[in-house]
């Protein structure tokens, strides 16, 4: 089986006395370059945690879109969820396995709206003011959900809840936390990290961690 | 489009021990770069047959040590990490190492104050840089620092948070201890709250900037208390590590 851990310059470089923590090759195969598995769920997150009232929160799809559309908690609780078992990769170094997620797909989502062709980038937003960009085509196919259910529970809020955008093929940063919205965009545009320092796209197995990755 | 943060090999010169589970370790980096107080730097592990791990770890030293870049590690007994950096890392050895990485949780002078720092164990670390910066350049701006311990031995850098107080009367430091306080101790020992947050800012008359960093609990309850006591919420800003930071 081939091993996901990759040598990089400095070339030849040995940590003295270091063996390091094996894992099982079918775990060890499943962290990306750099990541190390935990069993807890860290939080991070860069200010302080929003709480935003169910009946005041609103979720909405909008930019290139014919006409953006707006669900309240209520509605959105009623568009059909799947339940989806992903890992999850943060980018200071923690890969979580095998989490348990339920919510709403992107595409579910999409079908509110009518697309404009000229749109190839998303921009979520969430309560609080984060941002993060994400392409669009890296969204659709299942690929990306609005999760308000964590392991059969309401999503607590210092991990996003009440609902979160979940991305799990790229790293956590990108799944927005308090998410409120979606806008569409035609060209590519920085989020919050993106614009102090993080990548622009952010694969876990490729580590695009930092600009310049 | 930045350029690459590149790996370096620093050489350790210097391991000191600041409590019994955490210790400094100084590196001579061959490609230094100044860096913003409250950034990081990730550490990457080789073994032999090309097994890599990274973790990332806050910088304690001031920008104004140029050359030099210092990473205070709390051990955690059953990480990979930092028992190899305590226990087999000795004073000569190459550590790879890359950054400074972060943009946010960052102060610097030019930011300004009224600064109020707030610690929980090892959170220390990134606000030691501010508090060390704030004093190489010699800044009268107020500064407090809440920094919450669960024992008298497990303060990090006591001796130089108490002497960079005592002559500097615009740094005022608050200790609180959770599990155990010091013999004749008079000051706060619970953990962090409301009420406590309130006497601290008091001065500041809730226009501080804030800078917290801890376990999440720690973390969750001081930021949530700010917004509560009316501060903008994009003057606090927030660094969490869980029990998973090996």
């Amino acid at each position: 089986m081939p091993l996901r851990y990759t040598i990089q310059p400095v070339a030849g470089f040995i940590s003295r006395g270091f063996l390091g923590r094996r894992r099982p090759a079918e775990v060890e195969n499943r962290l990306p370059p750099g990541q190390y598995l935990v069993t807890d769920f860290p939080v991070l997150s860069a200010g302080p945690t929003p709480h935003t009232p169910l009946d005041r929160w609103s979720f909405t799809i909008e930019g290139l879109v014919q006409s953006p559309v707006t669900w309240s908690w209520d509605e959105f609780q009623k568009l059909p969820t799947q339940t989806v078992t992903v890992d999850i990769s943060c980018v200071t170094k923690w890969t979580k396995l095998d989490t348990k997620w339920r919510g709403v797909t992107f595409d579910t989502l999409l079908q509110a709206v009518q697309v404009e062709p000229t749109a190839h980038y998303v921009m979520a937003y969430s309560d609080g003011g984060y941002t993060t960009n994400l392409p669009l085509d890296e969204m659709v196919n299942g690929q990306a959900f609005v999760a308000y259910e964590f392991d059969g529970k309401p999503l607590a809020p210092e991990h996003g809840g009440p609902a979160r955008l979940v991305v799990p093929h790229l790293y956590f940063w990108k799944s927005a936390k308090w998410i409120r919205g979606l806008r569409l965009m035609e060209r590519n545009a920085p989020g919050f990290w993106e614009s102090l320092g993080y990548h622009i796209h952010g694969d876990p197995w490729k580590e695009e961690r930092y600009s310049g990755d | 489009m930045q350029p690459l943060i590149e790996w370096q090999a620093g050489t350790v010169t210097e391991i000191r021990p600041e409590t019994p589970q955490t210790k400094s370790f100084t590196l001579a980096l061959p490609k230094w770069t100044a860096h913003r107080p409250g950034q990081h730097y990730d550490v990457r592990l080789t073994a032999p047959d090309g097994y890599q791990t990274q973790r990332s770890y806050s910088i304690a030293s001031a920008p104004e040590q140029v050359g030099e870049l210092e990473l205070t590690v709390e051990r955690i007994p059953d990480g990979e990490v930092s028992p190899y950096l305590h226990d087999v890392l000795v004073p000569g050895d190459q550590l790879e190492v890359r950054g400074p990485i972060g943009g946010y949780f960052v102060w610097e002078v030019g930011l300004g104050g009224p600064l109020l720092l707030v610690a929980g164990g090892s959170g220390i670390v990134p606000l030691m840089a501010m508090l060390r910066h704030r004093a190489a350049q010699r800044a009268t701006l107020p500064a407090r620092l809440l920094y919450s311990s669960r024992v008298p031995d497990g303060v990090i850098y006591r001796s130089e948070l108490v002497q960079l107080s005592d002559r500097d009367h615009a740094l005022e430091l608050f200790f609180t201890f959770t599990r155990q306080a010091p013999e004749g101790w008079t000051g706060y020992r619970r953990r962090i709250d409301e009420a406590m947050l309130t006497e601290v800012i008091r001065p500041f008359e809730e226009r501080a900037r804030v800078y917290v960093c801890g376990p999440t609990l720690l973390v969750e309850t001081v930021a949530n208390a700010l917004v509560r006591m009316g501060l903008p919420t994009e003057l606090i800003r927030t660094e969490r590590f869980g029990p998973t930071g090996s």
